[in-house]
């Protein structure tokens, strides 16, 4: 024992979290980093089982039952403050009466390097401690970075949606679709027509039958509109109960006297939803757009609300087209061909 | 090249030049985005794009600014978390020094397809060391004299580095240590982590 190193010596190089215990289960001698435990008032001269509770295997009381544990998995956890928990395995010494018990943080390293103010070099060279820490900290950058990227890509997600052109309940364009089509034909400055269609009696459908027959309603009405136009017309739902049909290169009242007629007739067939018949018609109020006539997205959009109303006010069901003596202010150029006496013309249904 | 390679470009441009001189590099480099994505991979093409239009835009030598970014990934606050896992590397620069042959795994380990440029640490002397970086980024060797130098601080080390030049995507740096104890350095604390 001259040269040679003593075992205590031994264990503190390759298990520095070691303590040796004596035949009455005093702590006699701590390793380097279990020392770290107990700064205050040192573990040495210490009942290991007034410093430690054995959480598992259970009821050990005395040295003895310890001794009897010897080569199992301890769950220890520290009476004292922060109550760290511990995992250990304790086995005979080799000489003596004497028990050495080595220690671990398992996974409570990540607080306990911070609760005892551990380095690296409380640690065995072997340890792979420092490797697990260095991972920790690796994957929650990692983790991080990808939380980050979620919280974009659900932004971007939410901006495209509130972008998109489509109404997500009858599959056809939105409002922002329509004022984007109607923009560009204003700029093409090509002849053009707009139909503003109004459900009427729709509001009653919803407050007797339910929304889910409401929303029935509005997706069979857009493919009827869809079946009555050409695909080159765009249909818009821009509201509620409110509809928009953009028909380029259309110049001619009866053309759109036709379309108007059939979508209402169409409408007017009783809808079923669940065995009940859901009756609903529609006022039209359209304006054309001639080259050249000077007039904006919004006061053309005014023109076909104009005539929409008076199709209201003369009592629904019917279409009416734009003319300046609707008593708006708003400028409207004759489309070519087109009858001008200055009065609605009501189109009614059927 | 990765996400966080890219990341890092833009980050480093970010912090230390402000945003706008960012958009100017994507803008001049037809990157066709201005935000990479740190978890997404990129064509290579990309990177190289972005490091010489960083050049144009910041009229500076590729060398003077792939030091200034090996600098700033161990040294801006943003950028603190890389500096621990450096640290944990070793608890001296010497320990540092030999930690950087793994360290193209160990970021494997936490990032399964990030791809480092491979790192080879040789021992001449026990104070004299050469480190050789092997990347397709032409100047990667000088990001890693701004790391290094900015770590040997970090661990209180004087130390003297110079860029040996290379070729082939191969670059040599020698490391001399002139006083391993030179300042008490910046302090590592296991259990600091970053927020």
């Amino acid at each position: 024992m001259t040269q040679t190193p003593d075992l205590t010596q031994v264990l503190s190089v390759l298990c520095p979290m070691h303590i040796v215990l004596n035949r009455t289960g005093h702590i006699v001698h701590a390793g380097p980093t279990a020392q770290k435990l107990h700064e205050n008032d040192g573990l040495i001269g210490k009942r290991f089982l007034e410093v430690f509770i054995l959480k598992r295997p259970r009821a050990l009381e005395s040295v003895d039952d310890l001794r009897k544990a010897a080569g199992m998995k301890l769950h220890l956890q520290m009476r004292a403050h922060p109550e760290t928990e511990l995992k250990g395995v304790l086995v005979p010494a080799p000489t003596g009466d004497q028990l050495i018990v080595n220690l671990s943080f398992g996974i409570s390293v990540v607080d306990a390097v911070g609760d005892f103010s551990l380095n690296s070099s409380d640690f065995a060279p072997t340890d792979l401690t420092i490797e697990m820490l260095y991972l920790v900290e690796a994957k929650s950058a990692a983790m991080e970075a990808s939380r980050k990227m979620n919280l974009r890509l659900q932004g971007a997600k939410i901006a495209a949606e509130e972008q998109a052109y489509t109404d997500t309940l009858t599959g056809l364009k939105n409002r922002r679709a329509m004022d984007h089509f109607l923009a560009r034909y204003i700029d093409a400055d090509q002849e053009f027509a707009v139909m503003q269609i109004d459900l009427d009696f729709f509001k009653a459908v919803n407050d007797t039958k339910g929304h889910a027959a409401g929303d029935h309603v509005l997706q069979v009405v857009s493919r009827i509109m869809v079946e009555e136009t050409r695909e080159t017309d765009t249909v818009a739902r821009v509201g509620g109960d409110e509809f928009f049909i953009l028909l380029p290169q259309t110049s001619s009242q009866k053309d759109l006297s036709g379309i108007g007629r059939r979508i209402i007739r169409k409408l007017e067939v009783p809808i079923m939803y669940h065995g009940e018949a859901c009756k609903i018609s529609a006022s039209i109020g359209s304006a054309f757009y001639a080259p050249g006539c000077g007039l904006t997205a919004e006061q053309l959009v005014h023109n076909a609300d104009t005539a929409l109303y008076s199709s209201k006010k003369a009592g629904r069901a019917r279409q009416t087209f734009y003319s300046p003596s609707h008593g708006s202010n708003v400028a409207q150029m004759p489309a070519p061909g087109r009858q001008t006496d200055g009065q609605p013309l009501p189109e009614t249904g059927t | 090249m990765h996400g966080l390679i890219n990341r890092a470009i833009q980050c480093f441009v970010t912090d230390s030049y402000g945003p706008d001189k960012w958009a100017d590099a994507a803008r001049w480099a037809e990157l066709g985005l201005v935000d990479f994505e740190a978890m997404l991979v990129y064509d290579d093409d990309l990177t190289h794009r972005a490091i010489d239009a960083m050049c144009h835009v910041l009229k500076r030598t590729r060398s003077d600014i792939m030091e200034d970014i090996g600098t700033y990934l161990v040294s801006h606050p943003n950028t603190e978390a890389l500096r621990r896992l450096l640290r944990f590397g070793g608890v001296s620069f010497v320990e540092f020094l030999h930690s950087l042959d793994d360290l193209p795994d160990r970021a494997r380990l936490a990032v399964s397809d990030l791809e480092l440029p491979s790192l080879e640490v040789r021992d001449h002397s026990s104070m004299q060391f050469s480190l050789v970086c092997d990347s397709p980024i032409e100047g990667f060797g000088h990001v890693m004299m701004g790391i290094l130098r900015t770590m040997a601080d970090d661990y209180g080390v004087l130390a003297v580095l110079e860029h040996q030049g290379g070729g082939q995507g191969v670059e040599t740096i020698s490391i001399s240590l002139v006083m391993t104890e030179f300042t008490e350095g910046r302090s590592f604390d296991l259990g600091a982590r970053v927020e």
